[in-house]
């Protein structure tokens, strides 16, 4: 909303003095917001350009001085840590986590969804604000409880183990996402392929899911990214083995200043799928987020 | 919440329910078809979930081991254990700040973000931290807070003001020679002898890298002496070659060092050394005086603040919480923004009002729904916070940083190990989330009728 737009839909016109304290107003502005920018981006810009510079210069300068010596910029760090086997397994348990959890959530809310939003049964309404209620729930009313579970069904330290608690926790958002995004579609074509005596299962299938692509989208991604960045439950449940990146650069956490080149560099290789997805998908990202906010 | 509506809650708030059910969706045939539907999530809800909520309120009451009950001394130890206390504090801290300071930072940032351009870039910088894991984040102003000024920006820009403000010391580290006459004072260095006008003193300092002395500095003589005045010389007694606390050839002189003169305890003259290390009080009335070299001259340099350190730690972590929320208080205050009425914010424009008056008497209380929303969603973030106070703490200063979700986890899985008190501290968790709860139910309940 712009002052122009205002004497554009009828306002009386300003005087020359208003115009000019606007228009310098909105200078202001555009350099506020501009430095806010800048400074938003600074800390990410640090980081990456630490993770370019060799150890011996991260310890000698800081790593604003690169503008100075450009050339010290190396990709020497990235290559030692791809030969790093214990970080590249871990970026790989990342994905093994990130990937299972991210379809199980999504095939398990969806049908979950339907049933919420288009069957009838006794209790619905209840079971609904079940979820509602869940979406806030702290994970760590469950960690205990689970690990002993996990304990003796030989979960623990597994990725399988990882997978089904992120599943868990990550459903009651799902579910309740998608089930928003069900009850709005149009009851006509619902109705029409039940008069056509489709079974439910054919009306979820062909009639739902199509239509319901940009909530899943959303959702896929949330819950994606939900997953690969997360440390807790893969710090409590994950073994040395089955470690994601971030479980496995955290241990790395202890010597920083003497470890400021693995460290930044880990962390810039575990950052680039998200910032990827991120603005590849920002429309969805962002649509996600803002439904998911209460996780 | 989006436009949603199913049936409204059984026959509940008869008089006013003015259905939105447009799209009321005509429910399945048959209560038994909604069995393989919800079964999957009902199974994993229920074993992954609901049980461990229940399991964690019973653990709370049993002791470490888990077979002795002892009623309540979990939550008691609770209250009386001073790392929870100090991670109760911390989060109070957390709630009462952080939450407030985004929603207000985001309401301001989405409606100047009305007046320029390139609002869809700047709210995607803001919104990009959302993205990464709060453990890169971590990893990210744990660099930006680094102590050294040579790693971190936030000190480097620390000591970079700092020394606009104050000269750095020129001689950081200096001291004279053992064995001479000078005592340390302060951080700086007083003569334990007495000198009267028309002596030549002489100061050998070491201690300083010859390296480090300005390039101005020319080699060092002795001045002669001259009964009116008290003089001197000051140089870097490096020694090799020559003999210690003797002023040898090729010796240089430390110049831009600050001597005073001292009669009963009282400074009465100030000078300061030139390129050869001389100095010369002229106008001393006879007598006798101590000599001083103040701490100015050795102090070390300031090398900026323990960001990381056990006071700062928890408004430092706080920005970086900031730093990652806001673009997410942005976005959501901005969609609330495009819903408000426009016709509403031109009438009062129309009436004369100010953009102050109309950010205040018509944005806020429109926006006053969302803003709770995105407020209630931050507090519970805050609830949970774990992962920026376990990566950006050091080890040493995790104690003073502590959050209920980190002593958690330390007690039951770190270095704790009682699980009894891990499981209360789990409840409390719950308990403290609890209101938020209710509130998006009733929220959910408002929209369904």
């Amino acid at each position: 909303m712009t002052v122009v737009e205002v004497s554009v839909s009828g306002a009386p016109r300003r005087g020359l003095a208003s115009r000019v304290v606007s228009r310098l107003g909105s200078g202001v502005v555009q350099v506020l917001l501009a430095l806010v920018a800048i400074f938003w981006l600074v800390p990410v810009f640090g980081l990456l350009i630490a993770s370019l510079r060799p150890e011996s210069a991260n310890t000698a300068s800081g790593w604003w001085t690169i503008f100075t010596k450009p050339s010290e910029l190396t990709l020497a760090n990235y290559a030692d840590l791809v030969g790093n086997s214990t970080v590249l397994r871990s970026f790989l348990n990342t994905v093994y986590i990130a990937v299972p959890s991210t379809v199980l959530v999504v095939v398990i809310s969806a049908l979950a969804a339907y049933g919420l939003a288009w069957i009838e049964f006794p209790g619905r309404i209840w079971l609904t604000t079940l979820v509602v209620g869940l979406l806030v729930m702290p994970i760590q009313v469950a960690l205990i409880p689970v690990a002993k579970l996990f304990g003796s069904l030989g979960l623990f330290g597994t990725i399988a183990g990882v997978v089904l608690f992120h599943v868990a926790f990550g459903l009651p958002f799902a579910i309740f996402l998608l089930r928003n995004f069900f009850v709005g579609i149009p009851k006509d074509l619902v109705e029409a392929a039940r008069m056509d005596g489709a079974r439910e299962w054919v009306i979820f299938k062909r009639v739902v899911l199509p239509i319901a692509k940009p909530a899943i989208a959303s959702l896929t991604i949330f819950q994606f990214l939900w997953v690969w960045n997360d440390l807790l439950v893969a710090l409590v449940f994950a073994d040395q083995d089955s470690a994601p990146i971030t479980v496995a650069l955290r241990a790395q956490l202890r010597q920083f200043g003497t470890n400021i080149d693995l460290l930044s560099t880990g962390a810039f290789l575990s950052m680039i799928v998200p910032l990827a997805v991120f603005l590849g998908f920002q429309r969805y990202f962002v649509q996600g987020v803002l439904a998911g906010s209460t996780k | 919440m989006t436009v949603t509506a199913t049936r409204s809650p059984a026959g509940s708030r008869a008089g006013g329910g003015r259905r939105k059910l447009a799209v009321d969706p005509t429910p399945g045939r048959s209560p038994r078809q909604a069995v393989p539907f919800l079964l999957p999530a009902l199974l994993v809800l229920s074993a992954l979930v609901l049980y461990p909520l229940v399991y964690s309120l019973v653990r709370s009451f049993f002791d470490r081991s888990g077979s002795t009950f002892v009623g309540v001394s979990n939550y008691v130890n609770l209250f009386t254990d001073p790392r929870t206390l100090t991670a109760f504090k911390n989060n109070v801290i957390w709630v009462v700040v952080a939450p407030a300071v985004v929603t207000g930072l985001g309401l301001i940032f989405a409606v100047l973000t009305e007046r320029i351009k390139w609002a869809t870039a700047f709210r995607l910088v803001l919104f990009m931290p959302m993205a990464i894991s709060l453990f890169a984040s971590g990893i990210i102003f744990r660099l930006v807070y680094e102590e050294d000024p040579k790693q971190g920006v936030v000190n480097a820009v620390t000591v970079g003001v700092h020394d606009l403000f104050s000269d750095p010391s020129p001689y950081p580290g200096a001291r004279p020679r053992d064995g001479q006459p000078f005592t340390p004072a302060e951080e700086g260095f007083t003569s334990t002898k007495t000198f009267a006008p028309g002596t030549a003193v002489s100061v050998p300092l070491v201690g300083f890298q010859p390296g480090q002395i300005p390039k101005e500095a020319s080699p060092a003589s002795q001045p002669s002496s001259d009964a009116r005045e008290l003089r001197g010389v000051v140089w870097l007694d490096v020694s090799v070659g020559g003999k210690a606390g003797q002023l040898d050839q090729g010796e240089r002189g430390m110049p831009g060092l600050v001597v005073e003169a001292v009669r009963d305890g009282q400074v009465v003259g100030r000078t300061t050394t030139g390129n050869d290390g001389r100095f010369t009080f002229p106008d001393l009335t006879s007598g006798d005086y101590t000599l001083r070299m103040p701490p100015s001259n050795f102090a070390l340099p300031f090398r900026g603040l323990t960001w990381l350190g056990p006071s700062l730690i928890t408004p430092v972590i706080i920005s970086s919480w900031i730093w990652i929320m806001t673009g997410f208080a942005i976005t959501f205050i901005a969609a609330g923004l495009s819903a408000i009425p426009r016709d509403a914010l031109e009438a009062a424009r129309v009436d004369g009002a100010t953009e102050w008056q109309v950010f205040k008497r018509v944005t806020v209380p429109l926006l006053s729904p969302v803003l709770l929303v995105v407020f209630v969603t931050l507090v519970i973030n805050v609830l949970k916070i774990f992962e920026l106070v376990f990566v950006i703490a050091p080890g040493s200063v995790q104690e003073e940083a502590n959050v209920l979700a980190l002593q958690m986890w330390q007690v039951s899985f770190g270095a704790g190990g009682d699980q009894g008190v891990g499981s209360a501290l789990a409840v409390v968790l719950f308990l403290l989330v609890a209101p938020a709860m209710l509130f998006n139910i009733r929220r959910f309940r408002r929209e369904q009728s």
